[in-house]
């Protein structure tokens, strides 16, 4: 019995994390899954329609608008914190003083909650008391800048506010990608007169590939799951036009007692995880392997 | 290339990253000043505008008498409340992740690779998909808006992230080390204790502050799972800024947010170093 106890020991210490993992992962997911094919509103019912509620989503104008936010917010919010990420890593590399401190500041909203984020730009962004109040007082008197309250361009505000949160970030990864690039590839570009733009654009960016991926995954990961940030800046509003999948789904499921309809919206996002999570990863084993 | 140009490009360079520090920082700078006027001075001034004279009436008021919702007690019985929720789930999901990296890395047996990446998969799903049997499951077990029903909430979830870290940090050791200590007869336990534990140090580290971040940051589970009175700080700071009884209060608003937002920055400063190394293993190797 005790020598029983001992082999299998590794295997016994596992054992919660796997129930856990096989209830609260893969059950619940199959559990959302199989609801998203009921007619479920305020509680379960196991009453099979079919792909109706995904019929239902997707005629959903709410739903088209969240989705439609989606890209926008994905490939802006990607986009600018590239773009400010490596360009703040580039120039923190050309060792400048109190690169320590510098880094520190970039990276420091990370720490901090989306709900915080959102409250803080929710007074930035006031119209009337905020950034517009602030550059009327510069004497551009006419100056206006509503765009928390737009329909239009409410998303917009939510790409502001999360580039600041999440582009050191991005700093951080390519800062370590440049650390790691070889110093004498470097030098032989400049003795053959290469200018130090051209080295950085032909010869060190084609080296920060796996960092860009990584980057672009991680980023899309944030994006698709964002849901605190938009609750706490915009609410969604105005009206639904700043909402994102995540907000449509709570509001849907726990709000509205449409639980089939947030289930189905649930196995979208999902779905739209996996479409950018199986072909990096695919690749990074790849890599790997060869 | 002479040194006129270079001093140029140089100027041109710190000229850069100063303007976007002064940027990063900008938010922070207008919470403060902001929690430091009365609602007079704000009405009046501008966001950048310092304050007359410090009043931290607001700041009092943040955190015992303003309104988030129905209840006047500010935010300080949620700060406990996460606290109350941060501290044990960050305790278990490490020593659970301690364990788990522990098996993975140094005694693994047929299909423990496959089990570890079935477990990764949990680092990225989107929870909204575990949002409704989840709370199906805690309405079962009693615990629906409760402080233990968050923590095991925290816990769960937080494994794969706890468990992904301290396996990446064990499968660096050499195997030999436990072969050895097996011949000698040293037990599972024993050898966890006496020789990995001892080096665990930086991961543990690592681990505890990535965990506290997030488990403190937490809106969704705190939001969708707990009740009047058990509301983490995030929720309350959120029904706070979207109270308006008696008309809007920036001041306390933003002095809430800081106080909402002091203790992940606290840990910040003091280890940012394992902050980034955190956010890096979490979030590219993840």
């Amino acid at each position: 019995m005790f020598k029983y106890l001992e082999t299998h020991l590794p295997k016994l210490v596992l054992a919660p994390t796997v129930i856990a993992m096989l209830v609260c992962m893969y059950g619940f997911i199959a559990w959302t899954a199989g609801l998203s094919f009921t007619k479920s509103r305020m509680l379960p019912q196991w009453e099979f329609v079919g792909l109706d509620q995904y019929a239902r989503l997707f005629s959903n104008p709410r739903w088209q608008v969240a989705l439609d936010n989606l890209f926008i917010f994905v490939f802006l919010f990607i986009l600018v914190s590239l773009v400010l990420g490596l360009l703040l890593a580039i120039f923190l590399d050309q060792k400048v003083r109190a690169e320590g401190a510098l880094r520190t500041i970039y990276l420091y909203p990370m720490a901090i909650s989306f709900v915080v984020t959102g409250t803080a730009w929710k007074w930035i962004l006031n119209p009337g008391l905020g950034i517009e109040k602030l550059v009327r007082d510069f004497g551009f008197t006419d100056f206006e800048f509503r765009w928390l309250v737009e329909q239009d361009m409410a998303i917009y505000t939510i790409v502001i506010a999360a580039v600041w949160q999440s582009s050191g970030f991005v700093m951080a990864m390519f800062l370590a990608g440049l650390r790691g690039v070889d110093d004498n590839l470097v030098k032989a570009a400049q003795i053959d007169g290469a200018s130090k733009i051209q080295t950085y654009w032909h010869i060190i960016l084609p080296m920060m590939k796996p960092v860009f991926f990584g980057a672009i995954v991680v980023l899309a990961h944030i994006a698709i799951k964002s849901f605190d940030l938009v609750q706490a800046l915009t609410g969604g509003g105005p009206g639904y036009a700043s909402d994102l999948p995540a907000n449509f789904m709570y509001t849907f499921a726990f709000s509205r007692a449409q639980m089939g309809l947030g289930a189905a919206s649930a196995m979208i996002m999902l779905c739209g995880v996996l479409a950018i999570l199986v072909p990096y990863l695919y690749s990074e084993l790849r890599t790997k392997r060869s | 290339m002479n040194s006129l140009q270079l001093k140029m490009g140089r100027a041109l360079i710190y000229g850069l990253l100063i303007t976007f520090a002064l940027l990063y920082l900008g938010p922070l700078y207008v919470m403060l000043v902001t929690s430091l006027k009365d609602i007079e001075e704000i009405r009046g001034g501008n966001i950048l505008a310092l304050p007359e004279h410090l009043n931290f009436s607001a700041w009092s008021k943040a955190w015992s008498s303003a309104c988030t919702g129905t209840d006047c007690e500010g935010l300080a019985p949620y700060f406990w409340n996460s606290v109350r929720i941060v501290i044990p789930a960050v305790l278990i999901s490490t020593l659970i992740g301690a364990f788990n990296g522990y098996v993975l890395a140094q005694w693994q047996f047929k299909g423990s690779n496959m089990l570890f990446g079935a477990l990764l998969f949990g680092c990225f799903i989107p929870f909204q998909v575990i949002l409704l049997p989840m709370a199906k499951l805690l309405a079962i077990l009693g615990l629906a808006n409760t402080v233990t029903g968050l923590v095991a909430v925290h816990v769960v979830y937080g494994v794969t992230f706890t468990t992904l870290f301290f396996r990446n940090y064990y499968v660096a050791i050499p195997n030999e080390l436990v072969r050895a200590a097996r011949l000698d007869g040293a037990p599972f336990f024993t050898i966890f204790w006496r020789i990995f534990l001892p080096m665990s140090t930086p991961i543990i580290v690592v681990t505890v502050i990535w965990q506290f971040t997030q488990i403190w940051n937490d809106f969704l589970f705190g939001v969708v799972y707990s009740g009047p009175g058990t509301q983490p700080i995030t929720v309350a700071l959120n029904n706070l800024v979207n109270t308006s009884v008696g008309g809007k209060q920036y001041n306390v608003d933003m002095a809430a947010a800081i106080i909402a937002a002091l203790p992940t920055l606290f840990v910040y400063f003091v280890a940012g170093k394992y902050f980034v190394r955190g956010l890096t293993a979490g979030a590219v190797k993840g």
